[in-house]
């Protein structure tokens, strides 16, 4: 069997554990075996919803009193107790930061290897995956050779698991996990909210420059576009580094990992390093002054000038069609 | 570029660097000590040609380094997390137990995601990972910030205790030449890397990814394609 942990937002599966559910669906196929499903906390029992429509038959919903929000350690415990009972084959989630910790905790505390950024396996000898090195310059083949085999699946590389015909409605097993006070040395005791603005991860627009805004000040063409159209402005790594933007808007392997309908990318050369944070993005439109920049080969649409220029004229063609 | 065998990368060509989270958290380390007193000291496990790196992280404020030295083959997370864990015994068995242990999140190269949870583990310490901002108190305590979609997580627990740093968490200084100067003389102490076991993830050969054809439609040039972006924008649905 392969247990597959999902992660909710907002009640629903996130669009990422809908990708590792189609690696998990392909495992099991390989293995003649079925998918179930672990979800931890304790208002995900009702959130659920009916989960068969995405291939999994039985949900596990681990509740305990303390795990109301997250506690790391305490999740990962709260997993091994259940696979303990269920010994399934495979286990597997999302290359969220949660999927990435909780598999690696899973790991550490069961002494078995855990393979991250995974994109495709192989049921043989065990699991062998195809897992991301470098961003994505490189594929590594490697062999998982003891089960269970522990694996993360790379963000935006596959397409979310297709909801099927409801054939039957999912058991949903709640498992209480016997936890100590060992497993809540560390846990979340506060949350404080994002600052002002469109938020970054969930914009459907991101208008994104890079070093060829040249400034700080040369932001605020981007940002107008940005006003326009509802969008989130992200940048480049050159641009944190020069201190132009903060962090937060940082697109690419060391940043954001986003999936906007639409990235506008301004002044990107777009090194293997960014594309890593925008390649879930459906459309790529480039403005840059290089034809021969790598980003194009990425991208679905460019117009080949400065966007210093570019920009200001777009936002006049915006205005016009608003008014019309 | 691969060696023949697709089992190693020829890196005559390349230049090598610390990988960003780890440039932070040293980063992070220095300005702890600049803040509170006491003593840094940076570790890696690599070939002997690491001690650049290592040079580097001490002409930015760093007062110790180590090196796990390696024949240059990468180990597996858990084989290098053992690694580190027998020479952090080693180092803090005197009187001087490090209070916090800083890794970065993930390595830009491996992505493993778990060396500092594996550390933390075998030392029996509290981890937070993914960390970018850290607050120390006088009590022992510390306060640790997630970033997620919805804004921060906020995470306290007692020292000693280990921290996986994510990019943005401070802006590394860049080492002043005298300082870069003063990092070549210093000693850097070595500890031999125990002898490779069989890897729990084995490495089996590595690839280049499929190339893709361009697919990009060039909608003209300078401002004058201005309209034609915008009625693709409309197309789109955004405008």
């Amino acid at each position: 069997m392969v247990l597959a942990f999902l992660e909710l937002a907002q009640g629903e599966f996130t669009d990422l554990s809908l990708q590792m559910l189609t690696l998990a669906g392909d495992i099991a196929n390989q293995m003649n075996t079925g998918v179930q499903g672990v979800l931890v906390g304790m208002k995900e029992r009702t959130a659920a919803g009916d989960v068969s429509a995405y291939g999994i038959s039985k949900l596990h919903v681990i509740e305990h009193e303390d795990l109301a929000d997250y506690a790391p350690a305490a999740w990962a415990h709260g997993v091994l107790q259940l696979m303990d009972i269920l010994d399934p084959k495979v286990v597997i989630a999302a290359g969220s930061d949660r999927g990435n910790e909780l598999l690696a905790r899973v790991g550490v505390r069961s002494d078995l290897p855990v393979a991250a950024n995974c994109i495709a396996a192989r049921a043989h000898e065990g699991l062998q995956v195809t897992r991301v090195r470098w961003g994505g310059s490189l594929l590594e083949e490697a062999g998982l050779h003891v089960f269970p085999a522990l694996l993360t699946v790379m963000p935006h590389m596959l397409v979310p698991v297709q909801p099927g015909s409801i054939e039957s409605e999912t058991d949903i097993i709640i498992f209480n996990p016997t936890l100590s006070e060992d497993d809540f040395r560390v846990r979340l005791v506060a949350r404080e909210p994002a600052g002002e603005g469109v938020s970054l991860t969930n914009a459907p627009v991101v208008v994104s420059g890079g070093r060829g805004v040249g400034s700080a000040e040369g932001f605020e063409s981007l940002e107008t576009v940005a006003r326009q159209l509802g969008a989130a402005v992200g940048c480049s790594r050159a641009v944190t580094n020069n201190g132009w933007r903060p962090h937060s808007d940082q697109v690419g392997q060391t940043g954001a990992q986003i999936s906007p309908d639409l990235y506008v990318a301004c002044g990107i050369s777009g090194a293997i390093q960014h594309m890593a944070g925008c390649r879930g993005a459906k459309h790529i439109l480039v403005v840059n002054t290089d034809p021969e920049a790598p980003i194009l080969q990425r991208a679905d649409y460019a117009v080949i000038g400065d966007l210093h220029e570019v920009l200001p004229a777009l936002s006049a063609e915006i205005e016009k069609l608003r008014r019309q | 570029m691969l060696a023949e065998d697709a089992r190693e990368i020829i890196t005559r060509n390349l230049g090598f660097a610390i990988s960003p989270h780890e440039e932070c958290a040293v980063e992070a380390a220095v300005q702890l000590v600049e803040q509170h007193g006491g003593t840094t000291t940076v570790l890696t496990m690599g070939e002997p040609a690491a001690v650049d790196q290592l040079r580097f992280a001490i002409s930015m404020g760093v007062d110790e380094a180590i090196l796990i030295e390696t024949d240059g083959v990468d180990r597996d997370a858990a084989a290098t997390s053992a690694a580190i864990v027998d020479t952090i015994r080693v180092e803090q068995s005197g009187d001087a137990p490090f209070d916090v242990l800083l890794f970065g999140n993930e390595s830009a190269d491996a992505g493993n995601y778990q060396v500092g949870l594996r550390v933390a583990h075998a030392l029996n310490l509290p981890c937070v990972a993914g960390i970018k901002a850290l607050q120390i108190h006088a009590d022992g305590t510390a306060v640790a910030k997630r970033e997620v979609p919805e804004g921060w997580e906020v995470y306290e627990l007692v020292l000693p205790a280990v921290f996986t740093v994510k990019e943005g968490i401070n802006l590394p200084r860049y080492p002043l030449l005298r300082g870069r100067l003063a990092a070549k003389k210093k000693e850097i102490k070595i500890y031999p890397a125990p002898e490779r076991g069989d890897a729990g993830l084995e490495m089996m050969a590595f690839k280049n990814p499929p190339e893709t054809a361009s697919q990009v439609q060039i909608l003209g040039e300078g401002p004058s394609a201005a309209p034609v972006v915008a009625a693709l924008l409309q197309k789109l649905g955004v405008v």
